[in-house]
């Protein structure tokens, strides 16, 4: 793509981004603000995997999540059978990763071939088997009710990582050093490492072919590039991002459950994201990960303020119910694909363009 | 042997094969011909919820994920209907109970006309040919319509009253037929005897199926093959909410995740069908509902994901499916 100013504004804006959530547990010094930036984190990542597959080759999968949850579960069930230590989480990662790569290759092989519509029907099929297993193997998954597990010493609130002279814990610009600030950090550079594979892989040779894949199959198979190939292979790349993003998240949290890692809810939000920031480049999904996670935590409460100012009139304090904040994603959503198929990253990145 | 096996009816058998290998694991006949008689119930059900999404596949290569929302609104409106003729259901005579289930089944499909009319005019006519956006499109309004409905109906689930003539079993020896289970097969048997014939005897038919086989062909001969396509897409959301109105009544007990999991059960009898085809979708149902009351009864931990099983043997063995129309 040329660059044009749009470009340049909307990697501004992702630089600008990714700037505040290296320094946001200084700039936002709450609870609530760090629970948001670290999702954030995990869920660019989460969604850039996606863009992967949707964006740069064109397959519609709805496996995402399960991915993410072999990921999560993986150093869920660990860290509950080992305690808490750093050989659960990779030993997690690793088993998780190499489960994803495994199932996601033979997906890819059985029904790449398929056509786009064919493949979404069956990856959905498969996510929700992942789901049901999740909740039904529960000696191993805790059921419904998840997985509680410690962090390593590392990241407990507890921890020290500098102390001052009196031997508490030292403050930097008015923040404790202490193993929130390890924990946020260790999220923050999980996610920017993920992400810049990511970056360099779709600049290489072989986001090259990807890209050419997605415009014209035919030729693409024509030109020589076994395109099944590369297909199975970018499904198994992005399944073990998404799958080393659910670890992460996992260590985050402290638990992992069907509600937080594998529920379709998730899937959901990775689509909006995608569709709202922008399909097919790499800055997109940091722009829709970082509007709807905003949304989801920040929204719902002006939309309670809403339901409450129309309570006396009928169905209309339902609709705006904050539960029911989905329902107004939904039409902007189908809005979106109607008239900003690009999504917002890449319509401003038009901007400007001379033709 | 493969011809001697085509001559009997193919892959046509593979409902009976099955059946007659889990009357060998299960023994006991009179649990046996319950289970069977659900697995068709439930088969003939999933059928009227899939035929649509499979026609339209076929005709206009459109695949709905907004298909099992047809089905959620089907069982909520019947329910609904129901629920407000409680006095109708309760009482004696029968006429009653009948002229209250015919009209809750008129309501469901009466909604499944209106919303498939709105729901190709306004989702999916701007989308034709373009696959990704036809997922995102429909995905988006699968979205909509499930909150619309927690937004209508509520998060609690809401108990559906049955006609008091379809509760209760007949009881030949030791083997009990719910009444109800009958009735679904019934019901989706006269169904299907409609649409094969419609489709296979009829002018309309044979316009749909040369659709399906090549569209450019049809419309170059003068038909107009998007109206066609209209006609289909509200017939099969009608269908769709008559078997979500149908499945309301079997569960008595309806949520309202009730879509998001027949959404699951309906592609899966659609892949293992072959897209497009009346009769696979029959095959892939009555299949589905088998297997699915069979491995219950046989092996319970397996039950919930015996579909899946299913579905990756039958691809293992036929790519696109039993009998595909589509190539």
């Amino acid at each position: 793509m040329k660059q044009t100013y749009g470009t340049w504004t909307v990697k501004l804006t992702v630089l600008a981004i990714w700037a505040a959530l290296l320094f946001a547990p200084f700039l936002f010094q709450d609870v609530r603000s760090i629970q948001v930036a670290a999702r954030i984190c995990i869920f660019i990542v989460l969604v850039g995997s996606y863009d992967l597959l949707i964006g740069y080759t064109g397959i519609v999968s709805f496996a995402h999540t399960m991915f993410f949850g072999f990921g999560a579960y993986g150093a869920a069930i660990l860290l509950r059978q080992m305690g808490p230590g750093w050989t659960p989480i990779l030993l997690g990662a690793g088993a998780g990763a190499a489960l994803s790569l495994v199932v996601a290759a033979g997906i890819g092989l059985l029904s790449l071939r398929v056509k786009a519509i064919f493949f979404a029907m069956i990856t959905l099929a498969a996510a929700s088997v992942a789901l049901v297993l999740a909740s039904q193997l529960s000696h191993l998954t805790g059921g419904e009710d998840g997985i509680t597990y410690s962090a390593p010493d590392l990241f407990k609130p507890a921890t020290k990582l500098w102390t001052d002279a009196d031997g508490r814990v030292a403050q930097l610009w008015g923040v404790r050093m202490n193993g929130k600030i390890a924990a946020y950090y260790f999220v923050f550079c999980g996610a920017a490492l993920l992400f810049w594979a990511m970056l360099r892989l779709v600049a290489s040779p072989f986001g090259t072919v990807l890209k050419a894949i997605r415009e014209n199959e035919a030729r693409a198979e024509a030109i020589g590039y076994r395109v099944v190939a590369y297909r199975t292979f970018v499904f198994c790349i992005s399944a073990v991002i998404a799958s080393l993003a659910g670890t992460i998240y996992a260590v985050w949290l402290k638990y992992t459950g069907p509600e937080t890692v594998l529920s379709f809810d998730i899937m959901i939000d990775i689509l909006l994201m995608v569709v709202i920031g922008g399909m097919g480049t790499m800055l997109g999904p940091v722009i829709g990960a970082v509007l709807l996670v905003v949304a989801q935590y920040y929204l719902r409460d002006l939309m309670g303020a809403a339901a409450e100012a129309v309570s006396a009139l009928p169905l209309l304090p339902d609709l705006l119910n904050p539960d029911r904040w989905l329902l107004w994603l939904g039409i902007l959503f189908i809005l979106l694909v109607y008239f900003f198929p690009r999504g917002i990253a890449g319509t401003a990145m038009q901007k400007g363009t001379r033709s | 042997m493969t011809a001697t096996l085509e001559r009997f009816g193919g892959v046509n058998l593979l409902p009976l094969v099955v059946a007659a290998l889990a009357f060998g694991l299960i023994g006991a006949p009179s649990s046996w011909v319950t289970l069977t008689v659900a697995g068709l119930a439930m088969g003939m059900m999933v059928f009227l919820m899939a035929s649509g999404l499979s026609l339209v596949f076929g005709l206009m290569d459109v695949l709905n994920f907004g298909h099992s929302a047809f089905v959620s609104f089907g069982a909520f409106v019947a329910a609904s209907v129901l629920a407000s003729l409680g006095g109708w259901l309760g009482s004696p005579s029968v006429l009653l109970n009948i002229a209250a289930l015919v009209l809750a089944f008129s309501a469901a499909l009466a909604f499944g006309l209106a919303a498939g009319l709105f729901f190709e005019k306004v989702i999916i006519k701007p989308v034709y040919r373009d696959h990704l956006r036809q997922i995102l499109i429909t995905m988006g309004a699968l979205i909509v319509a499930e909150e619309l409905i927690l937004a209508i109906w509520g998060g609690t689930p809401i108990t559906v009253p049955r006609p008091a003539f379809l509760e209760g079993a007949w009881i030949i020896g030791d083997i009990s037929i719910e009444i109800y289970r009958a009735f679904a097969f019934v019901l989706g048997g006269i169904v299907f005897a409609g649409l094969y014939w419609g489709l296979n005897r009829t002018r309309l038919g044979l316009l749909i199926r040369a659709g399906v086989e090549n569209r450019e062909m049809v419309e170059a001969l003068g038909f107009r093959v998007d109206r066609l396509f209209v006609g289909v897409f509200m017939l099969g959301s009608a269908l769709a909410a008559l078997g979500g109105a149908m499945w309301a009544g079997y569960q008595t007990l309806i949520t309202p995740a009730l879509g998001g999991e027949m959404m699951i059960v309906v592609f899966i009898v659609v892949i293992i069908g072959g897209l497009g085809s009346i009769e696979g979708t029959l095959l892939g149902a009555l299949m589905v509902g088998l297997v699915a009351n069979y491995v219950g009864f046989l092996a319970p931990k397996l039950a919930l994901a015996s579909n899946m099983i299913l579905m990756i043997a039958i691809l293992m063995w036929r790519p696109s499916g039993l009998r595909p129309a589509v190539k």
